[in-house]
């Protein structure tokens, strides 16, 4: 077994919306290499609790990086930084024994902290729901294999629908722009043939909530790219841009 | 319905009106519109700059040669007047939109972290935080305009309180060989002398300095905005993206090298 | 109790379109005047509720995550069955019904699972029209691949992530839905207790997981589908939030839990490496292609490797034990999950574990390196040898993995009818949260295709047989004594898990249970172990009831309290399942007792006295539960003993 390590733990704690936060600091006593950064603060919590404070609130659920829901920002990369890695898959044998750690919520204003560590991300299900999807009703479906999609294309719609939704990007983003997040759903969905029909319609209504939302500019820093636990390419940005053109010219509004 | 049969008679004017006008809210009123209008008026100005700087390098070959290239351009009249306005438009709207889109950004983001970035993969650092070049875009363009200004007073309005030579370029005249120094021209009569404005100009070395700064400045500026120009006009992939990263950078550094030689040949007494 | 299941009548094959056709509908002009909630927006929620806002019915849809797209059907890897035969390998709707009859041991509803085949082929349709990236061929069809055992090619799937790009579809068709303003969206919002009024399930009481309100909502009927209860076992592949609270809580209201003791435990998953251990990881079953399953012949060997001393490389041949292979000629490592895993429980328990923990076995792929090229490995398994470096830090191209069963689904649930109505009129079970169509053993890539039957498929059509019966009046106020009291009791309940103020965290009771479930309760169950835990767990609710520290108050987000209250359930729930192991005196599927099995160790089913689904029915704190049957009589399988020698 390796060694255990003892690290200083500075987190963001807020108590609600309305709070001003401050950072605390902690200690984190017999760490394992073994322990991922989550189950590193599972550790901390329990101590807190057990001491009689209320431990930090963070998000997480399956635990296995695909279901998005872990958020934070460590050592100022968001989920640590770790390539193609959530915070929930970052292992403690990457850090070092002595290490001070700052954990810091996603910062943008669309994702306001609820408490501590937990942001509100519901900015993205709004975009979704202008437009993030194929209408078609249950029943009313022709046979799967009715409408052939060349391999090429439907593995480049898989890379885009790869996105977990974290909002890695955002946070990262010296804009808080959600543009990688909005552009991977523009485009898996422009890419298959079933998407076709309300292509132009999507492109638009997608882009509208996201500015309706208060997301930033992408400036091309590529900064979202880097921290995507996904790894979507920055590539599927000048996508959705080539998108939202084709759309201003044919259809103008929604 | 009233409105569109009282235009033209529901002939499709109206449609086509309605989605014009759509379209220009499309391009002004929403974010990727204006990166649109962010990157076509910037390729618009990079053309200029290529287009200034292969004018002035014909200081080189001589007096004659930059002066009747200038004689050429006022003669041609009111298409001068076509292009300096287009070329104000294209500066006024990507400010426009260069400050409208940097104040989004700041709304967007509020608070900034705490910790600087230190990644687990300590070598992912350079890839998660912004370039300097990206992360300063609106300050360099900023000092860019301003010496832009300052450029058009020191020779295009030619106030000599500004050109530190003590000289007033109004008085820089050549008569009709574009080489022989004309004393006494007039204005819309003679030709001015190019040549011995940018001599005397940069003969003070503040000025130069200023000049290098500027357009050191200036193609930092573009160092990012050319590769960024790409991604937003949505022609730019993986496979492509390192050609037009090495474009940006190269073009970046030849208009430098173009534009600074001639204050460095001046100073040096190259150019005299 | 009535255990009814309102199988239709006539042939197997027929049985669904009849029904379909003698059930009764709702005027198109009367749909909006129904509202319906969903409680849990998973594949089976997600697609149920889009689908019923589809209709015209109002919906109200719930979920604790902070997404709708984020429910726990998004972690499924491996794909999602269906008879379209696509392959031409002689698939057909008949055989994939008769192949989920037969794995999962006899113990499910033929006429629940006949359906289930034959709306499979709609989902398939249903998903591709979504814009689901299902993996193709070159030609631009869909492609298949053989998975679980399974003879034909029948699973579909895109990349490793299936799961996650059907949920995506389904969520695109709720958001859709919720953007018309047909469904109302609550999420970070619990369920804490179902309403009844006058037997029927008429609305639900709910906690907002971030202002603590209680809130109590009504509607005409109510869709419960809230996942499986595998964290009773603390370790599981299953998300940190899944819990069994709804499901738990409408059997405390009077709907019956059937055959709680189904679990099934995936062979392959990421052995614990200490006490700080939340969950378990799993790797795709695909790994044993090419993996060989050993562990050391002798204790001693082993010991020395646990201790470090030793490494897998410092074994010779002839010290290693194939077990598998040596076992199951035949078959070798791609033995049936349940074989696997016991195997793997059996080898550890004779001491030659190869982990720390002494739980964990190899599984070496130095013989397919070696057959194949080490190109050839990574560009089959790759991003699961990277997943499984990026948890444990080893490299597994140099050094074999190491694996170990964990819990991974709950065959068990709500028992429903064929409508998948429970007992409690109005309220219906959809998804892994009811028990009908995978028996005593889920095959692999079903679960996919069964929350998706349920929620686009057949969920819509039944619902509106009972909305029909009731009429559209039927809606009670949620100021009535029934509402009002139901939330008192959620109030209380949250008080006192807040009042208690003792030294143990809800984390620490939860492992403690989860410890005495795998134990007693998990791989392998023996009379005497499940009464030592029907005796143990009582012990274990006493001391949480008295020495529980909750910190912090309900009017804020309070992880704490979410997870308490979780607990508390699991803690009564524990007890039931063992009670459910305890009286199926035989082994089948994913429940094993060792007094039942044959004389080479394989499960012996005992089809004379439990062909039945075993049905619970509350009474009352601390009493009892009472067991009711519905016996299972097949029509078209005939019950064979499994073989896999």
């Amino acid at each position: 077994m390796d060694k255990l390590m003892n690290l200083k733990l500075k987190v963001w704690r807020q108590d609600n919306a309305d709070d001003v936060g401050r950072f605390e600091e902690y200690e984190a006593h017999d760490i394992s290499p073994d322990m991922s950064f989550l189950e590193m603060l599972d550790v901390v919590n329990e101590g807190l609790i057990e001491s009689g404070k209320e431990p930090i609130a963070f998000d997480s659920d399956c635990r296995e990086g695909i279901c998005g829901t872990c958020s934070m920002v460590i050592n100022g990369a968001a989920h640590g930084g770790q390539k193609g890695t959530t915070a929930c898959q970052l292992h403690m044998r990457h850090f070092s024994d002595g290490m001070t750690i700052t954990v810091e919520p996603w910062r943008a204003t669309a994702f306001p902290v609820h408490r501590d560590l937990v942001v509100d991300r519901t900015a993205f299900d709004r975009i979704q729901q202008k437009g993030g999807f194929i209408s078609v009703r249950t029943g009313s479906v022709p046979d799967a294999n009715a409408i052939p999609v060349p391999k090429d294309q439907s593995d480049l719609a898989m890379d885009a629908a790869q996105c977990i939704g974290c909002g890695a990007c955002v946070a990262a983003c010296k804009n808080a722009s959600a543009m990688l997040f909005v552009a991977a759903k523009i485009s898996h969905l422009s890419l298959v043939p079933q998407g076709q029909p309300e292509r132009e319609r999507r492109a638009l209504a997608m882009v509208k909530q996201m500015d309706d939302e208060g997301f930033g500019n992408c400036t091309v820093t590529g900064s979202c790219e880097a921290v995507c636990p996904k790894e979507i390419s920055l590539d599927f940005i000048a996508r959705m841009n080539r998108e939202y053109g084709r759309a201003l010219i044919k259809k103008g509004t929604i | 319905m009233e409105l569109r049969n009282s235009i033209d008679g529901g002939r499709g004017l109206y449609d086509t009106f309605v989605q014009l006008m759509d379209f220009i809210t499309g391009i002004f009123k929403t974010s990727l519109g204006r990166k649109y209008l962010m990157a076509i008026t910037g390729a618009g100005l990079f053309g200029f700059v290529v287009m200034h700087m292969l004018g002035n390098l014909l200081v080189f070959a001589g007096p004659a040669a930059i002066n009747e290239y200038a004689a050429k351009l006022q003669g041609l009249g009111p298409l001068l007047w076509v292009a300096r306005i287009g070329l104000l438009g294209m500066v006024g709207l990507h400010i426009w939109s260069a400050i409208k889109l940097t104040s989004e950004n700041r709304e967007a983001r509020t608070v900034e972290y705490d910790a600087a970035v230190e990644p687990v993969d300590a070598h992912r650092r350079g890839d998660i935080v912004a370039k300097f070049a990206a992360r300063t875009m609106i300050f360099s363009g900023l000092i860019i305009a301003a010496f832009a200004f300052y450029h058009l007073a020191h020779y295009t309005w030619k106030v000599p309180q500004i050109n530190g030579a003590g000289a007033d370029f109004e008085l820089f005249y050549v008569a009709a060989d574009f080489t022989t120094t004309l004393e006494g021209g007039e204005e819309g009569k003679d030709h001015a002398d190019i040549f011995k404005m940018i001599v005397t100009g940069f003969k003070v070395p503040a000025v130069s300095v200023f000049y290098v700064v500027a357009v050191g400045l200036l193609c930092f500026h573009l160092s990012h905005g050319l590769s960024a120009m790409f991604q937003s006009l949505g022609v730019k992939n993986k496979n492509i993206a390192p050609w037009m990263d090495r474009f940006a950078v190269c073009a970046s550094a030849l208009i430098f090298l173009g534009y600074i030689s001639i204050p460095v040949c001046v100073l040096a007494g190259f150019i005299k | 109790m009535n255990l009814d299941a309102k199988i239709p009548s006539g042939p197997m094959a027929q049985k669904w379109d009849k029904h379909q056709f003698d059930l009764k509908l709702v005027n198109p002009a009367n749909k909006r005047k129904y509202e319906v909630i969903v409680v849990g927006s998973g594949l089976a929620g997600a697609s149920a509720a889009a689908t019923l806002a589809e209709l015209g019915y109002n919906v109200k849809c719930f979920c604790f995550q902070d997404s709708p797209r984020r429910a726990h059907s998004i972690a499924a890897q491996g794909g999602i069955n269906a008879a379209k035969n696509y392959q031409n390998d002689g698939d057909s709707v008949h055989r994939l019904f008769y192949d989920t009859v037969k794995g999962g041991d006899y113990r499910s509803r033929e006429a629940n699972v006949h359906r289930l085949a034959q709306v499979s082929v709609n989902i398939i349709d249903q998903c591709a029209a979504q814009g689901v990236p299902f993996a193709r061929e070159y030609g631009g069809l869909l492609a298949n691949r053989s998975f679980g055992g399974a003879q034909v090619s029948r699973t579909f799937y895109a990349r490793g992530q299936t799961g996650q790009q059907l949920l995506l579809g389904a969520y695109s068709s709720l958001s859709r839905q919720i953007g018309l303003g047909k469904v109302q969206m609550f999420p970070r919002t619990e369920m804490l207790d179902v309403v009844l009024v006058d037997g029927h399930a008429k609305g639900i009481v709910v906690r907002d997981m971030v202002s603590g309100e209680i809130s109590r909502h009504s509607a005409h009927a109510v869709v419960l589908a809230t996942g499986g209860y595998g964290n009773a076992f603390f370790l599981s592949t299953n998300a940190m939030g899944c819990n069994v609270t709804a499901a738990f809580r409408a059997y405390k209201r009077g709907a019956a839990f059937a055959n709680p003791c189904y679990t099934q435990i995936h062979p392959t998953c990421i052995p614990v490496s200490g006490e700080h251990q939340s969950k378990l990881t799993l790797m795709s079953e695909s790994l044993r292609n090419d993996g060989r399953v050993w562990v050391p012949k002798s204790q001693a060997v082993a010991e020395k490797i646990r201790k470090g001393e030793l490494k897998a490389s410092d074994v010779a041949e002839t010290d290693r034990d194939y077990y598998l292979e040596r076992k199951y000629p035949s078959f070798g490592n791609l033995v049936p999950r349940d074989v696997a895993s016991r195997n793997a429980k059996e080898a550890c328990d004779e001491g030659r574990g190869v982990v720390g923990s002494g739980l964990g076995v190899y599984l070496d792929f130095e013989d397919a390196i070696k057959r194949l090229g080490e190109g050839a490995v990574r560009e089959r398994y790759g991003n699961l040898f990277d997943m499984y470096e990026k948890i444990t830090g080893s490299n597994a191209y140099q050094n074999p993995m190491t694996i170990f069963p964990a819990v991974h689904y709950t065959m068990g649930g709500l028992w429903v009818d064929y409508n998948l109505m429970s007992n409690v009129p109005g309220l219906y079970v959809v998804g892994e949260a009811n028990f009908s169509d995978h028996g005593a053993n889920r095959l692999g890539a079903s679960a996919l295709m069964q929350g998706l039957a349920d929620g686009y498929f057949v969920l819509p059509y039944t619902i509106g047989q009972y909305l029909a019966e009731v009429g559209p009046d039927d809606r009670p106020d949620t100021n009535s004594a029934e509402f009002v009291g139901t939330e008192e009791t959620v109030r209380a309940q949250i008080d006192k898990l807040l009042s208690i103020k003792g030294k143990r965290t809800p984390t620490s009771f939860h492992r403690e249970l989860g410890q005495i479930m795998w134990d007693k309760c998990g791989m392998a169950r023996s009379k005497a172990g499940l009464e030592a835990a029907i005796k143990k767990i009582p012990e274990l609710r006493a001391e949480f009831w008295d020495n529980l520290n909750v910190p912090g108050e309900n009017g804020s987000l309070n992880q704490s309290l979410e997870q308490a209250g979780r607990v508390a359930d699991f803690l009564e729930f524990g007890e039931l399942m063992c009670r459910d192991a305890l009286q199926r005196e035989e082994s089948c599927g994913g429940h094993f007792r060792e007094e039942h099995q044959t004389p080479e160790g394989e499960a012996k089913r005992d089809d004379e006295n439990f062909s039945f689904v075993g049905a619970w029915e509350y009474k009352g704190e601390n009493q009892t539960p009472e067991l009711h049957k519905e016996n299972l009589v097949y029509e078209e399988v005939k019950m064979t003993q499994r073989s896999y020698k």
